[in-house]
């Protein structure tokens, strides 16, 4: 691969949360770049040093919070002594069934009220009147249907996820320009021939703004079904922590979510990227 | 010969709006007309019921198939690739070929990968012209194709359609507003009125035609009378100066 002469390439970017990072050597980097970007890393090391200071001489107490290196050490030893993987391949593997599920669905449904008139009558209603419920007060209900398994957890998230990808869906497809249908039909193409060329693509990057909404609220549904009930998993592993009063293994739990998070985030974004080559903005960032 | 559009007693209306009110009309195979009219006057709802894009209200309208539209816009699907679009419908393996052919035809062989939010406004209007005429229509209706360009790309894409024309002789129906244009490229200039054909004028005039022929400022002055703006026939008065300022 060859490194583009306008010291900028794309291709090894790690793009997180909306923010393009290059994935590059630093010594090619000029050097105002270097400067800045070390500028910005003075505030935050400072805060973590005076944390640290304030551990080390007792002002602030293990009970609060521990102290960033013991933060640290306990990240390491949980990863090493192989107790945070089984936590964290069960919490994974519930956003993925219980997403996956609420994807689906959302895509289905945002299909039957998009793709017909008589199908919008029928669905989108209830659709409407359910998403002005606060997901996450559902959960006593449904352990009360589900009992302590992990049934409910899943359908929480799967819950979560579903509103996103059905209202953005649905919104994009409605928001296709009809003279682009209409165009589809003058060259002979039939029903669906016009949903494959025209309805699905054009609404993809709604949909793929639902799926990365749909993602974000999942992590945060998970959090709290896993607080609620588990005896497995990341949220355990912090309720664990608590009645240990063990802070550090908390915030390595708050750490794994917010890695997860940007991972899930990060792999939807490669995927918006590849789907989306059309637009101008990618088609900028790409020339650059 | 049969004629390529055989209309009569066209009706379109709209609530309580009749825009079309018994029109009639015939267009030979191979012919080139423009269709002029006030806004409003229905050029773009004749069009579109010959397009099969609106069922009339009423009357027989026989046109031949296949049959192709050239828009106002490009109107061209932005995540499908220039060529992507020219082959959008088209059926066989040589779907490419035949797509990346009519992109030569209309100068855009260097544009065929490009995604059309890249294309300038005149490349996508050239692409749309390819994707019209990749289908080797019998019919092919042009809705005000050359408004949105700038003049100077107006100028050579009306000798683009023109050469077009001469090669693969559809039958054109061009809705204009611009009777300059109508009188450079038809065989027949029409204006529509009370929803009916107003006027039909032939164009005697040999191509490439040119705005100075004296032929060109009388039927210029007969189409716009036609239209409701009459032109002056001798210079403006001294008092019709006093008058204006």
């Amino acid at each position: 691969m060859q490194i583009s002469d306008r010291g900028f390439d794309s291709r090894r970017c790690l793009v997180v949360f909306g923010r393009t990072i290059p994935l590059r050597l630093p010594w090619r980097t000029p050097f105002a770049l270097r400067a800045n970007g070390l500028r910005r890393l003075i505030s935050p090391l400072a805060i973590l040093a005076l944390w640290e200071a304030g551990s080390a001489s007792g002002l602030i107490s293990a009970r609060i919070i521990a102290a960033p290196t013991a933060i640290l050490a306990t990240a390491w030893s949980l990863t090493v002594s192989g107790q945070l993987l089984p936590d964290l391949l069960v919490s994974l593997g519930r956003v993925f069934v219980g997403v996956t599920i609420g994807i689906s669905a959302g895509i289905v449904f945002a299909l039957l009220a998009g793709l017909s008139r008589a199908g919008e009558d029928a669905v989108d209603p209830p659709m409407q009147m359910l998403r002005a419920i606060p997901l996450l007060g559902l959960t006593p209900l449904l352990i009360l249907w589900f009992g302590i398994s992990e049934v409910p957890k899943i359908t929480l998230v799967a819950l979560a996820s579903f509103f996103p990808v059905y209202l953005t869906l649905f919104a994009g497809i409605r928001a296709i320009d009809p003279k682009l249908i209409e165009t589809a039909q003058v060259f002979g193409l039939d029903r669906w021939g016009t949903i494959r060329n025209v309805i699905v693509p054009g609404a993809f990057p709604s949909a793929l703004v639902g799926i990365r909404q749909a993602l974000g609220i999942a992590w945060l549904s998970l959090v709290v079904a896993e607080q609620i009930n588990a005896d497995r998993g990341i949220g355990h592993m912090i309720m664990d922590a608590r009645d240990f009063l063990r802070t550090d293994i908390i915030i390595v739990g708050l750490l794994v979510y917010a890695v997860l998070g940007l991972v899930t985030d990060g792999l939807v974004r490669a995927v918006e990227r590849r789907a989306l080559r059309w637009r101008p903005s990618i088609l900028k960032a790409d020339a650059a | 010969m049969s004629d390529a559009i055989r209309i009569r007693g066209l009706e379109q209306t709209f609530g309580e709006n009749a825009i079309l009110a018994g029109l009639d009309l015939d267009v030979a195979p191979g012919e080139f007309v423009a269709l002029l009219g006030r806004s409003g006057s229905g050029k773009t709802t004749l069009l579109r019921v010959l397009a099969g894009l609106d069922r009339p209200s009423g009357g027989t309208v026989e046109a031949p198939q296949p049959r192709s539209v050239v828009f106002q816009e490009a109107r061209l699907l932005p995540w499908k690739r220039t060529w992507e679009n020219v082959a959008l419908g088209l059926a066989g393996s040589d779907a490419r070929a035949r797509a990346l052919a009519a992109l030569g035809e209309v100068d855009l062989a260097h544009r065929v990968d490009a995604w059309p939010l890249t294309l300038s406004g005149g490349e996508a209007q050239r692409a749309a012209l390819a994707r019209a005429l990749v289908r080797e229509p019998r019919l092919l209706l042009l809705d005000e194709p050359f408004a949105a360009v700038d003049a100077l790309t107006r100028i050579r894409m009306h000798a683009l359609v023109e050469s077009l024309w001469r090669r693969h002789r559809p039958a054109v129906l061009l809705v204009t507003h611009d009777v300059d244009e109508a009188i450079a490229l038809a065989d027949r200039v029409l204006v529509l009125a009370g929803g009916r054909i107003a006027k039909d004028l032939r164009v005697g005039l040999s191509r490439p035609r040119l705005s100075t022929y004296a032929g060109f400022y009388d039927l210029r002055v007969a189409l716009l009378a036609a239209l409701g703006v009459t032109l002056p026939t001798a210079p403006p008065s001294d008092d019709a100066l006093v008058g204006s300022i």
